[in-house]
């Protein structure tokens, strides 16, 4: 049973067995338009909430992705790093960032779920 | 997250036919040559300079002979002149056209300049040589500095920084060893958002933290919120702000001295950043305003040419309270004549140099095609040429007042004069389309990514060069454009631009995913 | 006034457009002080005067080819051809911009990309930028730059490294609170020990100039071993790039990045700048690169184009995440330096390399021959160093006074080091004739008797 939290840097945690998938929402990726590189965390790097993860660049900027929650990093996306296009075509797929562990469940709750999301990013359109 | 400002450009899909050009047999259009890379024309086997033979001597290379092939092909001489003649033809230039690129001050580059920096004893002088050797290169330092000096009003110069981001680095330095002098722990930089980024980049660099400061609905930053900054931030911890004026929209900011004021009161320095200088040379010194540290660009302010992007020059000019914090070298003056003072503890005057910013003494060939355009202006002149920038500015925006939006309103800009997009809202035609449109009329775009506090910005900077025709021709082809897009009929034509160029629009978002940065022979 | 177009009443008529009477009140509506500044400043020039004012300056100085010759450390005088001065005074090329709208820019771009693959050949590395402001400036940042790859904060620099260049990366590195370790000077000598045993587990890089500021040529491999053993990155410096016609270059010899200054191919003395720094690394590395660089891509045609590629590292939009605070190359400079390189091409390159490599062999053949000079290096490519029997400042300017640039004191460069008083840098280029080398040699032998 995967359930999918996000924050409102447009990050998302699918979290399913205790492992934590995270990358970039749709809506960020049409904002960012073309990515054309990430970097990612290299496994074992620890986090606190809200630290600074990964880089995205995309033609017009270069953001940073910040994880919604503390742990350490499992996996990171071969293939996104191979092909940064994966974060345009399919951001909450297969162009997921880097899995890490969940040190703290409690984190969690302060994230939105889908319809607060939605919610929310219309609100700030 | 979400820095979505900046800049996009990838050419969209045509969806129409006719627009594709047809292309010649030989890749030629006309007086357009198409030429290939030096690397698939010239040969390994192929040279232009006869030089003569040397006697086989003995070798002390130490046994670190080159081997093998390095990579270099050559070409004959007749042959290279074409190569680089026909890249020549595919770049648009001042001397060809109008080139209204915000902030970027492209004006008249006089001839007399070159002329003067290719003299021999500019040119052909070592920086090494004994310094009695070459009295005349100081004594061209010290006019030069004479004049930035007295047209600022302040004390000191460092002439060495190589650009205006480098001049900035020294500038915010000499804050940084002035505050280091006094054991002070102040850490904080206020900087307004409409800032250009090398300002947020440098104070970072030096470890400073930044503050943003926001402009007013006027388009300038007001003396109550770099207070309110202040306080937030606690008085003690302020190092300075950065400020740059006329700002980055083109306007003067109105309340600088209240502004240098309230950063003095706390302790601060205050850096101006001098890029527009061009508004206010010979009218306005930036001393009596309490600035205390300033760069200029001598590429853009006293004419020195951009060359395809430098090389630049940044001096920077100091207020009493820095001026001992100059970088070496820096000239002394004593009987014997000028002295290049080129090491921290070299002289026995008050100075207190924060180190060295390159290996030698800056970019000597900028100073003398500097100083000949300030000789050649004299003070009336270059009090003319200022005046004559704001006048153009002012021009362009009376003309087009009513058909684009000033985001800051309708008031007196100084040099530059800054519209955004929005009277194009609802046509599908954005800022860049009608920049790559311009294109196609024989223009230069003005500035179009940059300030990033409008949507779509339209920066335009006429500088004092261009006669009332030439501003006329461009203001009504503008005119034209914005009402073509309102009328809504050729929006494609807009987005397909432009078409009578070397290239098309070219696909940054591919070049950016696999960066081709070299030549390989397999690419081809 | 010659530079500016308008006339009195093209100006009124503008004012009338603008709906105010002067200009002064232009300035007075957008907010400036009105006080006149108090100022001495002369008014404007002719042409003729200014030309005659500048050029009485120009006849103080000493120009090089006014006679014997043989400065270096660090710019080197080299014969510059016709064409390459007549070919960036081209309109498009001088009085053009950065290449932002690359549309109407390629001329510009394509010589970038052609500059940026001559370069990475030329260093023996994968890839180059279009360039920084000079060689030292260059310096500075690709220390700045081992940092951010190695996240390590200590520079560790070769003591024979150009004492300027090692300022200026002292002066970055005290500003941004890093660290910078130095091994010592020994001067005549490619000694790398010192080196090698400092290099511990905090060095993010070691910076090592072939040929060194004495004129020395060094094996770097033991060097790129050692530090890559460490984890840190091996920063080559060279400041003579004809030197790499004849000698292997650093990024074959496993330099992550090289650095070199530029000016000897296509650009002039100028009395320091403007210069050219040459930067080349690593495929690896070219997120973490400073400055522009030129990228190949297609246009709307899908026809080749050039384009300024990976912006988004720079200032422009990263603001204080910015890679550096870098915004200018140091075009013109690059475009003399690709058109001369093309001229010379691969034989040239070669021949230029052998023909400065024979006249330092026999420039040091004739020295040696004198009464109180020793020549100290064991290998040097087109300068090296003598111990004199005397100050060498006081013998060079003897010398001067005979119309002879005899070469650098190293006490210029290390005025607080008794050790180097005597030591004399020398550079033979091609320009140097047998003339020069015959009247070097004889007055110089005076100077030593006197």
């Amino acid at each position: 049973m995967t359930k999918t939290y996000y924050s409102q840097s447009h990050e998302y945690v699918s979290v399913e067995d205790g492992v934590a998938t995270i990358g970039i929402t749709h809506y960020a990726q049409s904002q960012l338009g073309d990515i054309v590189f990430v970097e990612l965390p290299e496994t074992g790097r620890g986090f606190k909430q809200g630290d600074e993860a990964a880089v995205v660049e995309s033609v017009k900027a270069a953001s940073e992705v910040y994880t919604p929650i503390a742990g350490e990093t499992t996996e990171m996306n071969e293939d996104l790093a191979a092909n940064p296009a994966l974060a345009n075509e399919d951001p909450e797929g297969a162009g997921w960032f880097f899995k890490q562990t969940i040190t703290n469940e409690d984190e969690l709750t302060k994230l939105m779920d889908r319809a607060q999301y939605d919610a929310f990013v219309k609100e700030n359109q | 997250m979400l820095n979505n400002k900046g800049r996009v450009t990838r050419p969209q899909e045509s969806t129409d036919d006719h627009i594709e050009t047809q292309d010649s047999y030989s890749g030629h259009k006309g007086l357009l040559m198409n030429e290939p890379l030096l690397f698939e024309v010239g040969g390994l086997d192929k040279t232009g300079v006869d030089l003569p033979d040397c006697s086989e001597t003995e070798n002390m290379l130490g046994g670190l002979e080159r081997a093998g092939e390095i990579g270099l092909p050559g070409l004959s001489e007749p042959e290279a002149v074409r190569h680089y003649v026909r890249l020549s033809q595919q770049n648009y230039a001042i001397d060809s056209g109008f080139y209204p690129l915000g902030s970027c001050t492209m004006k008249h580059n006089p001839r007399l300049n070159e002329k003067m920096a290719r003299l021999p004893g500019f040119t052909d002088i070592h920086p090494l040589q004994p310094q009695s050797s070459v009295q005349g290169a100081l004594q061209l330092m010290e006019q030069l500095s004479h004049w930035l000096l007295e047209l600022t009003g302040m004390e000191a110069i460092a002439l060495s920084p190589k650009a205006g981001a480098h001049g900035e680095l020294c500038g915010m330095m000499a804050i940084k060893a002035a505050l280091e002098a006094a054991d002070s722990s102040r850490n904080i930089v206020l900087v307004p958002e409409s800032a250009h980024g090398t300002n947020p980049a440098t104070a970072a660099q030096l470890g400073f933290k930044v503050a943003s400061i926001p402009a007013d609905a006027d388009g300038t930053v007001r003396a109550h919120a770099v207070q309110t900054a202040i306080e937030e931030n606690g008085a003690e911890t302020i190092a300075g702000i950065m400020l740059t004026n006329p700002n980055t929209c083109g306007l003067f900011e109105r309340e600088i001295k209240a502004i240098a004021d309230a950063v003095h009161e706390a302790g601060g320095y205050f850096y101006c950043d001098g890029a527009n200088f061009n508004a206010i040379m010979g009218r306005v010194r930036p001393g009596d305003l309490g600035v205390d540290a300033m760069h200029f660009n001598l590429h853009k302010t006293f004419s020195t040419p951009h060359g395809g992007g430098g090389p630049g020059s940044g001096p920077v000019v100091l207020s009493q309270r820095l001026s001992a914090f100059a970088p070496v070298p820096f000239l002394q003056k004593s009987d014997d004549g000028l002295t290049l003072i080129e090491h921290e503890d070299g002289d026995d005057t008050e100075a207190e140099p924060f180190g060295r910013l390159t290996a030698f003494h800056g970019q000597m060939g900028m100073y003398v095609r500097a100083l000949s355009y300030i000789l050649s202006h004299g003070l009336d002149g270059l009090a003319q040429a200022s005046g004559d920038a704001v006048l153009n500015a002012n021009y362009v925006r009376a003309k087009l007042k009513h058909l684009l939006n000033q985001p800051f309103g309708d008031q007196a800009c100084m040099h530059e004069v800054l519209f955004d997009e929005s009277s194009l809202a609802g046509t599908g035609v954005t800022t860049l389309d009608i920049a790559k449109r311009l294109i196609d009329e024989g223009f230069h775009p003005m500035t179009i990514y940059f300030p990033l506090v409008c949507k779509g910005a339209m920066l335009i900077e006429p500088t004092e060069s261009e006669s009332q025709a030439s501003i006329d021709l461009f203001v009504e082809t503008l005119a034209s454009l914005i009402e073509e897009a309102k009328a809504g009929e050729t929006e494609e034509a807009f987005h397909q631009a432009p078409v009578h160029t070397p290239r098309r629009r070219l696909d940054e978002t591919a070049a950016a995913r696999k960066p081709i940065l070299r030549f390989e022979s397999s690419s081809n | 006034m010659r530079y500016l177009p308008h006339t009195e009443s093209t100006r009124q008529a503008m004012l009338d457009t603008i709906g105010v009477a002067s200009i002064e009140d232009l300035f007075e509506q957008a907010g400036t002080p009105q006080e006149q500044p108090p100022t001495s400043l002369p008014p404007h020039k002719s042409e003729m005067e200014v030309e005659q004012h500048l050029s009485q300056l120009s006849g103080l100085n000493r120009a090089a080819g006014d006679g014997p010759f043989f400065v270096g450390c660090g710019a080197y005088r080299h014969h510059v051809p016709a064409s390459v001065d007549h070919l960036i005074q081209r309109s498009e090329f001088l009085t053009s911009y950065t290449p932002y709208q690359p549309e109407i820019s390629q001329g510009t771009l394509q010589y970038l990309f052609e500059f940026q693959t001559q370069v990475a050949n030329l260093l023996g590395s994968e890839i180059a930028n279009a360039s920084l402001y000079d060689g030292s400036t260059g310096c500075g940042e690709a220390v700045l730059m081992a940092h951010r790859i190695t996240r390590r904060k200590k520079a560790l620099l070769s003591g024979n490294l150009h004492p300027h260049y090692a300022s200026v990366v002292k002066t970055l590195s005290h500003m941004s609170s890093f660290q910078v370790d130095q091994s010592e000077v020994v001067a005549g000598q490619s000694a790398t020990d010192d080196l090698i045993a400092k290099i511990d587990d905090e060095t993010s890089c070691v910076v090592v100039q072939t040929p060194d500021v004495f004129g020395s040529l060094y094996d770097l491999k033991p060097i790129a071993e050692a530090a890559q053993a460490k984890g840190a990155l091996l920063i080559a410096v060279v400041t003579e790039v004809v030197s790499l016609g004849a000698v292997q270059a650093p990024g074959d010899m496993g330099a992550d990045i090289v650095i070199a200054e530029g000016q000897s191919i296509g650009n002039g003395l100028n009395f320091g700048g403007p210069y050219l720094g040459l930067f080349a690394c690593r495929q690896k590395y070219v997120r973490q690169m400073p400055g522009r660089v030129c990228g190949e891509t297609i246009d709307a045609d899908g026809k080749r184009g050039f384009v300024l590629t990976l912006s988004t590292r720079e200032q422009h939009i990263r603001r204080e995440k910015a890679t550096s605070n870098i915004c200018t190359n140091s075009g013109l400079c690059c475009l003399a330096f690709s058109i001369h390189m093309t001229l010379l091409g691969e034989r040239g390159m070669k021949k230029l390399a052998a023909l400065n490599h024979s006249k330092a062999v026999q420039l040091s053949k004739a020295l040696s021959n004198i009464d109180g000079v020793e020549i100290i290096n064991q290998s040097f490519f087109n300068e090296f160093t003598v111990r004199l029997k005397q100050s060498a400042e006081q013998t060079v300017e003897t010398l001067v006074k005979k119309n002879i640039l005899a070469g650098v004191p190293a006490s210029r460069l290390w005025p607080d080091r008794p050790d180097v008083e005597n030591l004399l840098i020398i550079a033979a280029t091609e320009t140097v004739s047998d003339d020069h080398i015959n009247e070097l040699c004889a007055e110089l032998k005076e100077a030593l008797n006197a």
